[in-house]
């Protein structure tokens, strides 16, 4: 039923365009990391027909409910729909509105976005007051249709023949500099009485400045697919979801965003560990209590009993450099670690750059995650005599100061790039440490093909202690679960 | 019967019954009910997950068939179990007949089959809530609520059912719904659910609403609470989302604190009302301590 009801909607659909379209959107769905399969392509199709086609926003919550499964790659989708159903196509000013979201175009706004005026200082005076007072109003609908002008005027960066033009986001804002209106938008907030302070006011100028920032990067990229094509941009111009995203390529928001990532990852990996200890739960056999049951059955031990398998804890000694390279690295994983604390006998935590100072006491239990933080950078001066990196001369210090944190239960955890600024390793010192513990392991956030290269004492390190590539918040949770089973 | 005719009266109908949708919403519930495909609702606590499943119950005239998952559900709770009670009476009850008749010589074979047929039986059939949404003849909505919080073979158990609304009893043969219910499932996503499950459901991600609509909502809750201070205290709640707590507040926490401002007479939410009753939407001592530094709430 599913395939003959795809089969007469594509008849037309390909005569369209259409199926080529949708086609091509779910391949770069694919190549983009969802796991979209044919069965959820023709639920997909199935939807589209059932719909009435004349939302845009319809049309995206259809596709979003039958091919995206997990919450983490909705950004991905929301990117790529926008690059395969554009909400417009060119500067939208010619009549050529493709959907609601932009439908109501009124006649003074058609008549002051006139192609011939180009950028001069006049007209960006201007888009600058109509984007203040935009602002201010929070009127979604004119934000978006001047996020389009300022690509469209500012934006623009003629090429030396067709198809070789382009448009450029970062000129765009560059020119309007939406940042410096924020002064502005406070005095107006407050005027209008919408904050309750100038503090309110100052926040939700930010957001609403970042939201059209925002804007007008999609619509740059909106503009370049038109030009060269959809396949080329999603290609190049997409960032991985959150949970893929390099923690050494990770900008200040992702940072934030990757944050609140951690607790629910902490959750999920808790559960898995209850339910796989439950499941592995045979214990020895209870002799005892066997012999009593096979009374019952005539003195045949029909059922076997089992003593409840104690689980082992490990008790955890996580030593990390804090420079400046690998910091949000750490931070993450000490933040995960300390999350799951139930699932270790014990956890202590040391950081270095070219000393080594203990930090357990900053992570209580139920302390706030961003007091924590903060704690942590403002403890990372102590872990710095002369503020460069010296993995030698750490972890030389750590077996002469803290030797006692390692024993035969305990894991000893190392984070780091090992970027030891070609000073001397002495592997000797972290070969005893390594034997003195259970298990050692060292987690490097670099992509596997740096190791070695410049000032990268991997290879030598790795020799000693299994070194494990750690990029990304997936990898990382992998490797915590790994750790406390 | 199709359960909407269109996403614009899902709106409609749902929003009659005092649920307020947004477009990803109105347009999956649409979907759910035009495909006869499961929806899978997945999203923080508190958001209205459930809530969807009771106001499509309400807004289409439909019963609800409500499956609770928990930790160690198996499928005797789930889908099916013999009445063994009541089976060993018929056996028992046959014994005695099979000795009065003794005297008349009748096969004991026979008996026996005619038995086993017996037992087995609709009549000593105890549907659980799956069969049993499978079962009815009448439109019916069946729940799997928070379906996370099984273990993965119920997991396998559901994929007959979600797929091809049908049950199989070895005993009695497959059983396939006569009318297909509108499935909805919710997660909080405490583990991931397998592929198999997720490619025969259509996902819905429920999240924190906007401000207009919370008021929205909040106003439809609680009717005797004033316009204004729904709107401050919508701003606050959206201020302390923002806020990187434990368990940022839900729809169900707001609310519960307009409830506590009608109930405590607050007819203004300032710093003092908001410190005094924000144990109503923190349930942290971190982030409340948070919340009181940040919203300056003690100067």
């Amino acid at each position: 039923m599913s395939q003959s009801s795809s089969r007469s909607s594509g008849q037309p659909a390909r005569e369209s365009g259409l199926l080529d379209r949708h086609l091509s959107f779910l391949k770069a769905l694919r190549s983009a990391g969802l796991a979209v399969s044919l069965a959820e392509d023709l639920d997909a199709v199935q939807a589209l027909t059932a719909l009435p086609w004349g939302h845009r926003a319809t049309v995206r919550e259809a596709y979003a409910a039958t091919l995206v499964k997990r919450q983490v790659q909705r950004p991905i989708f929301d990117a790529l729909f926008d690059l395969y159903f554009p909400r417009m196509v060119g500067a939208g000013t010619g009549g050529a509105v493709a959907d609601d979201d932009a439908a109501t175009l009124d006649a003074g706004s058609e008549g002051e976005s006139r192609p011939e005026v180009r950028d001069n200082a006049e007209a960006l005076q201007a888009m600058r007051d109509r984007l203040s007072e935009a602002l201010a109003r929070d009127d979604v609908e004119q934000l978006a249709r001047l996020a389009a002008e300022m690509v469209d005027r500012f934006g623009a960066m003629p090429g030396r023949g067709p198809g070789l033009s382009s448009w450029s986001a970062y000129t765009a804002l560059q020119r309007v500099a939406p940042q410096e209106l924020t002064d502005r938008l406070v005095a107006a907030l407050v005027a209008q009485g919408d904050a309750r302070d100038e503090e309110a006011a100052e926040r939700t100028a930010g957001r609403r400045i970042e939201a059209l920032t925002q804007q007008v990067q999609d619509d740059a990229r909106r503009r370049i697919a038109e030009e060269k094509g959809p396949d080329h941009v999603a290609d190049v111009a997409l960032r991985p979801s959150i949970d893929r995203l390099d923690f050494t390529s990770a900008r200040r928001a992702d940072l934030e965003q990757m944050r609140r990532e951690i607790y629910p990852l902490a959750r999920r990996l808790a559960t898995r560990l209850t339910k796989e200890q439950h499941a592995r739960g045979r214990g020895p056999l209870d002799f005892r209590r066997t012999v009593r049951a096979s009374m019952s059955t005539g003195g045949v031990p029909l059922t076997t009993h089992h003593r409840p398998k104690r689980p082992h804890r490990t008790e955890l000694v996580v030593l990390c450099d804090v420079s400046g390279s690998v910091a949000s690295f750490a931070q993450f994983t000490l933040l995960l670690v300390f999350a799951l604390r139930e699932q270790f006998q014990k956890v202590r935590a040391f950081t270095f750059i070219d000393h080594v100072h203990e930090v357990s006491h900053h992570f209580r239990p139920g302390a706030d995650v961003v007091d924590v933080m903060a704690d942590l950078a403002a403890s990372t001066a102590q872990a710095a005599l002369w503020g460069r990196t010296n993995y030698g001369r750490a972890f030389a210090k750590f077996a002469e100061e803290h030797a006692d944190a390692l024993g035969p239960k305990s894991s000893l955890l190392v984070l780091g790039d090992a970027r030891s600024n070609y000073s001397d390793l002495h592997e000797g010192v972290l070969r005893d440490l390594a034997s003195s513990a259970r298990h050692a392991w060292w987690l490097n956030p670099e992509h596997r093909r740096h190791w070695g290269t410049g000032d990268s004492a991997a290879p030598a390190y790795g020799a000693i202690v299994p070194m494990v590539e750690c990029r990304n918040l997936t990898q990382l949770g992998e490797f915590v679960h790994e750790l406390a089973r | 019967m199709s359960w909407f005719a269109s996403p614009a009266e899902v709106v409609e109908r749902l929003g009659a019954v005092g649920y307020l949708t947004d477009t990803a919403t109105a347009t999956t519930a649409f979907l759910a009910g035009a495909l006869e495909k499961p929806l899978l609702v997945e999203g923080p606590a508190g958001v209205g997950k459930t809530e969807l499943a009771k106001a499509v119950t309400a807004a289409t005239g439909a019963e609800l068939v409500r499956l609770q998952c928990y930790e160690g559900l198996d499928e005797a709770r789930a889908l099916y179990e013999w009445n063994y009670r009541k089976q060993l009476l018929r056996i028992q009850a046959t014994q005695v007949e099979r000795v009065d008749d003794a005297g008349h010589g009748g096969a004991v074979g026979d008996a026996w089959q005619q038995t086993h047929d017996d037992i087995f039986a609709e009549e000593f059939l105890l549907t659980r809530p799956l069969l049993s949404a499978i079962r009815r003849e009448e439109p019916t909505v069946l729940l799997i609520d928070e379906v996370d919080k099984t273990d993965v073979e119920v997991e396998g158990l559901l994929l007959e059912v979600l797929s091809d609304f049908q049950v199989t009893i070895p005993e009695l043969g497959t059983i396939t719904a006569t009318r297909r219910p509108f499935v909805v499932l919710t997660s909080n996503a405490t583990r991931e659910l397998s592929e198999a499950v997720k490619r025969r459901c259509l996902y819905l991600h429920l999240d924190y609403p906007d401000a207009d609509r919370e008021r929205e909502i909040v106003l439809s809750q609680v009717p005797a609470l004033e316009e204004r201070i729904a709107t401050q205290l919508v701003a606050t709640i959206g201020r302390l989302r923002e806020l990187e707590l434990k368990k940022a507040p839900s729809i169900a926490e707001s609310v519960d604190w307009a409830r506590t401002l009608v109930a405590l007479e607050i007819r203004e939410l300032d710093d003092k009302a908001v410190d005094d009753t924000l144990g109503v939407v923190l349930k942290h001592a971190s982030d409340h301590e948070r919340a009181v530094r940040e919203l300056r709430l003690r100067r």
